[in-house]
């Protein structure tokens, strides 16, 4: 081990206890009566906002943006852009109906609109597909993290994020997680915000010109012509009608008392998600003066890590180095983690709880398997494919959930014609195109060629044909429209002030 | 050496021909337990018509056709009229020609057989067999399958009894509280009038919120968090009448707090467990209570340092045994079953003099349960 590898293992060590510590004592505990108030307290709309942020800045948000900044330029702006305003969609048009309708995961939300196991398993299927495409780049990262800050081989970050995660999550590491979550978003926040203010000042400092912008960097459209402009906006769809769908973020808003409470705090989401996205633009923008050898390299998602020692020598470069370290190890971790639980949370209510052959596991060792299959499978594929973009991987997560999980929750709360048969129609539509597409860009693939640039951005078309599919088999099934329907869309959107019968 | 499970080991043709029976039948039965409607009609009666094998089925109730399914489906208008005709009579009746007129060429429906269901005495509906001309066999046949739909039925009647019965013991359990609870907590206000008047104000509208609470009529669910603010109150005003001998101690995670839980579930063991934690030696009692996230469910737990129970006593209260002390367990039980199933009953973990926990598992969703 060598000397530049000790800020780096003393961050990671840091937010491992800190989380394990908030995560101990964050359960609030009060001796009595008189503080039942406090217990019995639910969570404000602003903890939870930080909670969700917490757990929505991953390794992509903190490391990927800046490297595809520094690779390809301002068209990339739409991730973080997209990101954030996915935040919009889900407040306009999701957030208060979907705390309503008191689902807690989104196969709950289909079975109670619907009222059929079938579009449950359905779901299921796709939150545990959604929520493995999310991982994965998560653990790649951490790879990436790992050998940038402590020289180890490619494989240990997987390994070790992986274990990490998984004895938190099996070790009863849920507890108090909203405080985790939040502590992870103000850490992510400080460890991109206090170097990047230290890092412009020497940028302003040394006089450095910027970088001219000639070449098209600065064009926030993908260069290709027309294929540019494909790209570009189904990379919006994708991630404006995406976020909606990610199974982590679902989950979330159950902790909200009500629907005006979940409006609120997405509201919150939005500011911090905004405040956020700031910085790491920034970074690829000083790379670009101080490390323009990284661009285009693998070296590039592990710029945000590398940037501070690059521009600073002694020891202010290797705090700063630290700081950053820590910040991308809680992005692994938060992430990781709501995702894993997530997903193990499906696999043991349909999956692992279920009887197999005459033997049925109880609640906690069904939850245990479930997320020892959740964690397992995207952290071998990871060390099996180590080279996929981080943000791009991203990308295909978000496009596979703006595909059919968005679908199925616009036409679910705001159309009353919806049947059971179509979103069943339209969620394998959604799903079967884009994993089509996605096999096809991790198998297949060659650059360049419309097809290529189909397949690479599907969500462009794949949400439209979902779309389309389930109101057409909707129109044509509509003898199957469940009897329920008009009381649970009441429900749905009546403000809960409202004194009413809601059934 | 045989090997028993090839198909052709079946059984005979007559063996199989049982086996087919059994089989339409137990498809036939799901629908049916949910009680005589057009939905429940309409799912059943192909499989029905698998059983007869008749030209057409039709089902009924007393005035109106609810499903037909076979050939001549111009027939079904003269339903209402047989099915009236039968349930005067109360017994299966034949019908001919001249009380089915037909105008269709080809039509291959020329009689009906008519049998009743019968429910606890009572004809709820008919089972119209119709075919080509009448034969004993199949008179008997429609007897029989319409005896055997009608205990169906009753089985759905008494599905849905038993749920009449589980509301009538959430009202006999808000009616419980009342007796012993209000007559000491009115003593125990009535204690601090003179000396501490306002503590007595806030004590007697803790009361009045606590009684608005336990007695409201609609709903037969609540929040974790609502429920929690009842059981505040409530142990607010046994502390007023026991005053430190009462201790308790609340770890509460924020995010189940939204969970939806059945009305007075959470109450009435906080109540056994402050009875049971008092009654222990003169220390007074702890009362811990509990609620923690896991993933997909909410565990909540009531746990008091007191005397204990025989772990047969409590398997006999929660078997319904209500001559014993320990109020409400089974109904709390009983209605947790019904609400999420039968994985999520009570636990409750107990030896004499070693206290006593019982465990709450409720999931955060489950469909058709909401505050």
């Amino acid at each position: 081990m060598n000397l530049d590898a000790a800020p780096g293992i003393v961050a990671v060590t840091l937010v491992t206890i800190a989380t394990l510590a908030i995560g101990t004592w964050g359960l609030r505990l009060s001796r009595t009566t008189s503080d039942f108030f406090v217990a019995s307290r639910s969570v404000r709309p602003r903890l939870n906002a930080s909670a969700i942020g917490g757990e929505y800045l991953s390794a992509a948000s903190f490391l990927g943006v800046a490297g595809l900044v520094l690779t390809f330029g301002a068209d990339m702006l739409w991730y973080p852009v997209g990101w954030t305003a996915g935040y919009l969609v889900l407040l306009v048009l999701v957030a208060a109906p979907l705390r309503r309708s008191g689902a807690y995961t989104l196969p709950d939300f289909a079975e109670a609109r619907l009222g059929s196991r079938a579009v449950r398993s359905v779901c299921s299927l796709l939150v545990v597909a959604v929520g493995w495409l999310y991982l994965l780049p998560q653990f790649q990262g951490a790879g990436i993290t790992l050998r940038s800050t402590l020289g180890a081989p490619t494989w240990v970050g997987p390994v070790i994020v992986g274990l990490v995660v998984l004895a938190n999550v099996t070790s009863g590491g849920m507890r108090s997680i909203t405080f985790v979550q939040a502590f992870q978003y103000w850490l992510k926040l400080t460890a991109l915000l206090v170097p990047g203010t230290v890092l412009v000042a020497v940028w302003a400092d040394d006089s450095t010109p910027f970088a001219s912008g000639s070449d098209g960097w600065s064009v926030p459209i993908a260069a290709g012509g027309g294929e540019g402009l494909y790209v570009t906006y189904s990379l919006i769809i994708a991630t404006f009608l995406g976020t909606m769908g990610l199974p982590h973020v679902v989950v979330r808003f159950y902790t909200n008392p009500d629907g005006r409470a979940a409006r609120r705090t997405t509201l919150v989401v939005l500011a911090l998600l905004g405040v956020f996205y700031l910085l790491p633009p920034l970074y690829g923008a000083l790379g670009r003066v101080y490390a323009p050898e990284l661009a285009g390299t693998r070296r590039s998602d592990a710029l945000v890590l590398e940037l501070p020692r690059i521009m600073l020598d002694g020891p202010v470069g290797e705090l700063l180095t630290g700081l950053v370290t820590a910040g991308a190890f809680a992005a692994f971790l938060s992430t990781s983690s709501g995702l894993s639980i997530a997903v193990a949370g499906v696999l043991s209510q349909d999956v692992t709880g279920r009887p197999w052959a005459g033997r049925r596991l109880g609640g906690v060792s069904a939850f245990r398997l479930g997320a020892v299959v959740a964690v397992t499978v995207p952290c071998v594929v990871a060390l099996a494919v180590p080279n996929l973009g981080v943000a791009r991987a991203v990308g295909l997560a978000f496009a596979m959930a703006a595909s059919t999980f968005c679908p199925l929750l616009l036409l679910g709360i705001w159309w009353r014609r919806l049947t059971p048969t179509g979103a069943i129609a339209g969620l394998l539509a959604g799903g079967v195109g884009c994993s089509v597409a996605i096999v096809w860009t991790l198998v297949v693939s060659r650059p360049d060629g419309w097809v290529d640039t189909l397949m690479g951005q599907p969500a462009a078309w794949s949400f439209p044909l979902a779309i389309t599919t389930m109101v057409v088999v909707s129109l044509l099934t509509a003898a199957r429209i469940p009897a329920h329907t008009g009381r649970f869309l009441v429900r749905l959107h009546t403000p809960e002030v409202l004194d009413l019968d809601r059934g | 050496m045989p090997r028993p499970w090839r198909r052709r080991h079946l059984g005979t043709e007559a063996d199989r021909a049982t086996f087919r029976t059994l089989h339409s039948a137990s498809l036939a039965s799901p629908a049916l337990r949910e009680g005589l409607t057009t939905a429940s009609a309409e799912r059943s009666i192909r499989h029905l018509h698998d059983l007869l094998g008749s030209p057409a089925l039709a089902l009924t109730d007393t005035a109106s056709a609810l499903a037909w399914h076979g050939s001549g489906q111009h027939h079904v208008e003269q339903c209402p009229a047989l099915a009236a005709a039968t349930v005067e009579r109360g017994s299966t009746r034949m019908f001919d020609r001249d009380d089915l007129p037909c105008d269709q060429p080809g039509c291959e429906i020329r009689t009906a057989i008519v049998s009743p269901l019968v429910v606890e005495e009572r004809v709820v509906g008919t089972l119209q067999v119709f075919a080509a001309y009448p034969t004993a066999g199949l008179a008997r046949a429609a007897d029989e399958v319409a005896q055997w739909v009608s205990a169906q039925l009753e089985l759905a009647e008494l599905d849905a009894s038993r749920t009449r019965l589980m509301e009538a013991e959430v009202r006999a359990l808000r009616a419980q509280i009342s007796p012993h609870f209000i007559y000491n907590s009115l003593g125990a206000i009535a204690s601090f009038v003179r000396t501490d008047p306002d503590r007595a104000r806030e004590l007697l509208l803790e009361f009045a919120d606590f009684t608005r609470y336990s007695f409201r009529r609609h709903g037969e669910y609540t929040t974790l968090a609502e429920e929690l603010r009842s059981i505040e109150r409530y142990l607010l005003l046994e502390q007023a009448r026991f005053g430190d001998r009462l201790q308790v101690t609340l770890r509460i995670a924020p995010e189940v707090l939204p969970v939806a839980v059945p009305f007075l579930c959470i109450q009435p063991l906080v109540e056994n467990a402050v009875r049971h934690g008092l009654e222990s030696a003169e220390g007074g009692g702890h009362i811990r209570i509990v609620a923690r996230d896991q993933g997909q469910e909410c565990v909540i737990e009531v746990e008091d340092d007191g005397v204990g129970e025989d772990p047969d006593v409590v398997r006999r209260a929660l078997a319904g045994d209500t001559s014993l002390d320990s109020t409400g367990l089974g109904n709390v039980d009983g209605r947790l079953r019904n609400a999420f199933g039968d994985d999520f009953g009570l636990v409750v973990e107990t030896a004499p003099g070693a206290g006593t926990k019982v465990v709450v598992r409720v999931p955060k969703f489950a469909p058709g349960v909401h505050p």
